[in-house]
């Protein structure tokens, strides 16, 4: 009898642990604060996007993205740790948990919103698929590309585009699919394929690494729409709202003239749009669970959305990209935020 | 009457004091709690995806996979499902590990024989071969043929052509496809004939020796009939066969049969790599007849290719098989390691592609592990039925 006993001990005590791991954990919010610093998801090196330096430090515009929300929790920019992920695991690692929010270079899509239990929480750039091909083969245009054999990273939005792509020409393509980037530009640099298929802000960059740049060119065709930006898992709205506007917050404070270098100044403005931003009046920090000034510290330790463009891609970074539809919405460009208000 | 004797026992031992009853009482709760356990980690994955917004099921399976695969076996495109690149997958993974097997096996036993070599130089020509191909990482070697070597051959223009029927670029090897044409079925009649008579022969010339001692030269014999009877009736058919040519078109090579570098570089990888083990599991075997069986031959006058044929080998299958087995196994599931080239593979293309344009990776990874473990378990039964009819028969 004593065993039976022992043993249905056993069990309630096993029926303990699976109903506590049953039971849902505190929030994203109160997670991240308990852990004392932010997880984010990157890629494992992708210049102007996230790429470790020789010190280990981490630079780009999604690293940047990161460092925001950061620092709009824990008033310290530094206060992240990055994860970097291949795109196959990207989805995986953000839906077990595994980290916080993810800020890899990641189209938003009808399906990967709908069906992967995620949730898009805006757009860091607006890109397109093009075309990166070797001078040699005398093409010009995506149109001549019939028959070409094609390099790809697996698991990307470029995947399924490109077989639409072809498709709709009537055209033929042969697909070499690696799992990383550098792969990717080593199989087209060794000559396996004749054409590369990425996003076209890292076509330039890809480009830059061959061992002779001018040996290739991009093509003029954009053939998709690649909107880019972080994600976070799906069923926590507090979280999901605080990356949304942290990111928001940026472009707005672009759109009034709010930088890391007057930031100080601006909370001396009584502009009142500014004045909500940066936390001098009214209790948007609160209302996301975050302190007042949540605003002025993420422009004040990583800057606003022109700011972070410049810094990590913009004309006078290696890759050299003009902001194109990037600018704001006032310039030109798409980039539109809703009013912090 | 008798109950009452029956009664009159001492009664037995309280249930709970019973052994059996015990033994049988713990069994059930085992397994009752491993059925419970089950269940509740299932239950909690899918109510924790459900709650997610994470879709659950296989009907992902039917959905139009809509991206495309460089090789196939079976006919793909991309406008068909999912389901599709599973069987795709699955076929090249096959494709690469049948064709490991093969070569490492043939390689890995004339190395393990050349490794025991009386010839100083052969010997030790296989025991540097297995020394440094075993202890490099696997995964470097697969690089090293396909980053190293293969990518080193020439563009599609600049080919290596051999007769204008074969070439080689870094795009792959380029084989005439052989079109059969109306009345080819008489030459596979032919081809039927010809293997039918041959083991006709073997069996004859068997029982004639075993009868009077007399040997029959099946050998030679089988050969030219093999080789004779299927031309002999491809001409009387009037030559129904035709080739399809490789030529360049545009960017590559179109017609013809192509081998991907992607396949070259992981065969060639798998097969050395394996055929290492092999060598050392077959010098193993070899070693493990007493040296009296060898004396003992000899001195029946076999020599010594028979000895080792008729005497030895049948003998240290013995010992060889089962470590074989596990060398195959190894194969099939290092040959996942294509995804690293981008040979589109099980791994590559299901786990790989498809999971991460479905999402559905609890759904994927569970269909990939229950094929790997099917392969598996189906080469381990074959195998020991192989190993059932060498092993040694206790009269």
């Amino acid at each position: 009898m004593k065993n039976a006993k022992s043993i249905a001990v056993g069990a309630a005590m096993l029926c303990g642990v699976f109903t506590a791991s049953v039971a849902s954990a505190a929030t994203t919010l109160e997670s991240v604060k308990e852990k004392g610093h932010l997880q984010c998801g990157v890629t494992s090196g992708l210049p102007g996007f996230s790429q470790p330096d020789d010190k280990g430090n981490w630079t780009g515009i999604d690293v940047d993205t990161c460092r925001a929300v950061a620092a709009a929790i824990f008033g310290d920019a530094k206060a992240v740790e990055f994860t970097p992920l291949t795109a196959k695991e990207r989805f995986t690692a953000l839906q077990s948990g595994e980290i916080d929010m993810l800020s890899r270079n990641t189209t938003w899509t009808l399906t990967r919103d709908a069906s992967l239990g995620l949730n898009f929480a805006g757009v860091n750039y607006y890109d397109g698929q093009g075309f990166l091909v070797n001078k040699g083969i005398g093409v010009d245009d995506a149109t001549q590309l019939d028959g070409a054999t094609v390099c790809i990273q697996a698991g990307t939005t470029t995947e399924l585009n490109l077989s639409d792509y072809f498709r709709a020409k009537g055209m033929e393509y042969k697909p070499i699919v690696f799992d990383t980037s550098e792969q990717t530009v080593q199989g087209f640099a060794s000559g396996r394929c004749d054409v590369l298929t990425s996003d076209r802000s890292q076509l330039a960059a890809l480009r830059s690494k061959l061992s002779d740049p001018d040996s290739a060119k991009i093509l003029p065709n954009t053939i998709s729409k690649e909107p880019l930006g972080p994600v976070v898992r799906q069923g926590d709205d507090q979280w999901f709202n605080i990356v949304k506007w942290v990111l928001s917050v940026q472009i707005n404070a672009e759109e009034l003239g709010v930088t890391s270098a007057n930031v100080d100044d601006m909370l001396k403005s009584d502009n009142p749009n500014i004045q909500r931003l940066l936390g001098t009046d009214g209790d948007m920090g609160a209302k996301l669970g975050l302190p007042a000034d949540f605003g002025a510290k993420a422009i004040k330790q990583v800057g606003n959305y022109g700011e972070m463009y410049d810094r990590n891609v913009g004309p006078d970074t290696p890759l050299g990209l003009e902001r194109g539809i990037n600018a704001l919405w006032t310039e030109g460009g798409v980039m539109y935020a809703p009013p912090v208000r | 009457m008798k109950k009452q004797t029956f009664d009159s026992k001492p009664a037995g031992p309280k249930p709970w004091y019973d052994p059996r009853v015990r033994a049988i009482f713990f069994q059930v709760v085992a397994i009752a709690l491993v059925f419970w356990g089950g269940w509740v980690l299932i239950d909690n994955t899918l109510s924790n995806m459900e709650s997610r917004g994470i879709s659950t099921g296989f009907g992902f399976l039917d959905e139009s996979a809509g991206f495309g695969i460089i090789m196939s076996l079976v006919p793909y495109d991309a406008t068909m499902s999912y389901g599709r690149t599973f069987w795709v997958g699955l076929t090249n993974t096959l494709l690469v590990s049948a064709m490991g097997v093969v070569t490492a096996t043939i390689l890995g036993f004339i190395i393990g024989v050349a490794r025991l070599s009386s010839n100083w130089l052969v010997a030790k020509v296989s025991l540097a071969y297995i020394e440094v191909i075993r202890n490099i990482p696997l995964l470097l070697q697969i690089f090293f043929w396909y980053f190293a070597v293969l990518s080193s051959l020439p563009s599609p223009r600049q080919s290596v052509d051999v007769g204008g029927a074969f070439f080689l670029n870094n795009r792959g090897l380029y084989v005439p496809e052989p079109v059969t044409q109306d009345g080819f079925g008489l030459v596979w009649g032919g081809i039927l004939a010809a293997i039918a008579a041959v083991i006709g022969i073997r069996i004859w010339a068997k029982r004639r020796q075993l009868a009077t001692g007399a040997i029959f030269p099946t050998f030679k014999v089988g050969v030219g009939i093999l080789f004779l009877v299927p031309i002999m009736s491809y001409f009387l058919a009037g030559q129904p066969l035709e080739w399809d040519l490789p030529a360049l078109k545009g960017f590559n090579f179109g017609g013809g049969i192509s081998i991907i570098p992607e396949l070259a570089a992981l065969w060639i990888a798998l097969s050395l790599y394996t055929a290492s083990f092999i060598a050392e599991i077959v010098r193993s075997g070899i070693l493990s007849v007493s040296k009296g069986q060898t004396e003992a031959s000899k001195a029946l006058g076999l020599p010594n290719g028979l000895t080792l044929r008729l005497v030895v080998i049948p003998q240290a299958m013995r010992v060889i098989i089962p470590p074989l087995t596990s060398q195959y196994l190894n194969l099939v599931k290092n040959s996942s390691l294509a995804t690293a080239i981008g040979y589109p593979d099980l791994v590559a293309v299901f786990m790989g592609t498809t999971l991460n344009q479905t999402g559905q990776a609890v759904e994927v990874v569970a269909i990939t592990m229950a094929v790997y473990l099917t392969i598996s378990l189906l080469i381990s039964l074959f195998m020991n039925i192989y190993n059932r009819a060498v092993a040694i028969k206790e009269r």
